[in-house]
């Protein structure tokens, strides 16, 4: 936004990159008349971390775990969807049980990030005894994901080609007291989220993001759901095991009868689909095969096996803010040859500015946490010169490339 | 209902905390101290809480099984693993470690297990109890 566009009536007001409200660094410009907010502008590219460059000096497995890292809360989703990516150059398909193990942990991570949010939400509109009653749910889920996989947060579960920990017999008993004690709380959850007083006043008709402004600007995840578009990766892709699964898309008007795109609808979009994980993990181990968690259980077979790899993949995995998309390309050597990631609050990022029109200056903490963005996730060019950081239009860049080309005529 | 968090409000009176005071009840003044007072049994240790079954701490590593293969530093994400080429073994820097067990799941031999040990907090990254060798 540039600065020419305040008048006498309007002001102008900078939020970010560091913040208290913010819980990541990013730069809003607002553009205010009086309480109200005209013009926002949002900028990122705060929290570059080179993840993608230092990919090129690593094999595939050992990108799986600088996967992990992209984001903290997503340390299932980024390993899974660059595994997916890779099995499709390399042509690998993980056992059918795998598959199904692969859906437990997709979900189980669904839950505790929606539990996650569903705190910060609460504390954002500044209910505080919520989020302490949510993060307690949430501390449950993170026992268990604990108990599945070795660690609370960076869970290293994901392999080429399967998956690394078995779920045994014995395992079973305590999911399924874990899953009925999720069951038992949904209903309180539920409640206080969608009765209560303070929710409502602050969530109903506030951040509304029309059907078509969610199309236009290509939202993922229960962002897009909430405003009613039918838009979910393990529905229309059938990759996992969700082919076999009982799984349809939900918005809001399942539960309400309408959509209305606001906040509350994406509050409740989050809490049906916390309800669908649960179900989804249940289904799961009704229906769990026996046989091989692994492909091919010698990782250095599997190593060379991958070196010899030449051609593209494409990865795409719904993560609990949505669609995360990685793609691959392998040119025989260890390393690939090019990675690219974009995660989902890449996308979730422009419907801000339909949200935020409108609103009140004190409405910006909720509107932007409820589209539950993740900024370190997001990051992956920045142009930095002289200390100074550039952005390039597309003339510019048009520039640098005539200019090049006459560099080497020379 | 007007109400309906008293009785939570009430059941979390007579609750215990939920909260491991680890490592005493009260922090003590000094530390080094009080670890040398756990040594000599003048203090006593709260325990932490225990860790899961299948966790993911110190890397322990049997020497004389290892054969020097070097499979574990190709597989190492982090390049914590160096290779000490004259006496075909390896050296592990626990610091740079991130925990993923990979160079367990690959050992030929399986000389590397992880321990449930997780107190490896150390104000220098090559401190002897953070090389494993």
């Amino acid at each position: 936004m540039k600065q020419k566009t305040t008048s006498k009536t309007t002001y102008h007001i900078p939020v970010g990159p560091i913040h208290p409200a913010l819980k990541e660094p990013v730069f809003f410009e607002f553009e205010l008349d009086g309480e109200k907010i005209v013009d926002v502008d949002v900028k990122l590219g705060h929290v570059h971390r080179a993840v993608e460059w230092a990919s090129r000096k690593r094999n595939p497995i050992q990108i799986l775990y600088l996967a992990e890292r992209i984001c903290g809360i997503c340390s299932y989703c980024h390993p899974a969807a660059f595994g997916l990516a890779i099995e499709d150059a390399a042509g690998i398909e993980a056992p059918e049980r795998a598959e199904y193990l692969r859906v437990i942990q997709g979900e189980l991570e669904r839950i505790c990030s929606h539990l996650l949010w569903a705190g910060v939400a609460a504390h954002e509109i500044g209910f505080d005894t919520v989020l302490y009653l949510t993060w307690q749910v949430r501390e449950k889920a993170l026992d268990l994901t604990e108990y599945l996989t070795g660690n609370r947060v960076t869970k290293g579960i994901f392999m080429i080609g399967g998956i690394r920990r078995d779920i045994t017999k014995d395992m079973i008993p305590r999911i399924q007291k874990d899953l009925k004690y999720f069951k038992d709380i949904f209903g309180k959850l539920k409640k206080v989220f969608l009765d209560d007083k303070t929710v409502k006043l602050r969530s109903q008709g506030a951040g509304i993001l029309t059907y078509d402004n969610a199309l236009k600007l290509c939202a993922v995840g229960p962002t897009t759901r909430a405003s009613g578009v039918k838009k979910d990766v393990r529905v229309d892709t059938s990759y996992f095991a969700y082919g076999d699964l009982d799984i349809d898309y939900i918005t809001p008007d399942v539960l309400t009868g309408e959509v209305n795109g606001d906040v509350y609808d994406r509050i409740i979009q989050r809490l049906l689909e916390v309800k669908q994980s649960i179900d989804l993990i249940e289904q799961c181990i009704d229906k769990m095969p026996s046989g091989d968690i692994v492909a091919e259980p010698k990782l250095a077979k599997l190593l060379s096996q991958l070196k010899k790899v030449e051609g593209e993949g494409i990865g795409v995995h719904e993560a609990p803010r949505g669609e995360v998309y990685h793609y691959i390309k392998m040119d025989g050597n260890e390393a690939p040859f090019t990675w690219k990631v974009r995660a989902p609050t890449y996308n979730n990022i422009l419907p801000w500015i339909p949200m935020l029109l409108g609103e009140q200056i004190a409405d910006i903490p909720i509107v932007a946490a409820s589209t539950d963005p993740c900024m370190s996730c997001t990051n992956r060019v920045g142009i930095v010169k002289d200390g100074n950081k550039y952005e390039l239009s597309k003339e510019e860049l048009h520039k640098l490339s005539v200019e090049k080309t006459r560099r080497l005529m020379k | 209902m007007k109400f309906s968090m008293l009785p939570s409000v009430f059941a979390q009176m007579f609750k215990k905390p939920w909260t491991n005071k680890f490592p005493a009840k009260y922090a003590p003044a000094n530390t080094t101290k009080f670890l040398a007072d756990v040594g000599t049994g003048k203090a006593k240790l709260i325990p932490p809480v225990e860790t899961p079954p299948g966790f993911r701490g110190k890397i322990k590593y049997d020497k004389e099984k290892c054969i020097g293969c070097n499979l574990c530093i190709k597989v190492c994400p982090c390049g914590a693993i160096e290779a000490k080429e004259k006496e075909k073994k390896i050296k592990i820097y626990l610091a740079r470690c991130c925990f993923c067990s990979q160079c367990n799941d690959i050992c030929p031999k399986d000389c590397l297990t992880m321990s449930d040990e997780f107190l490896l907090a150390d104000a220098d990254p090559y401190s002897k109890d953070l090389i494993v060798e």
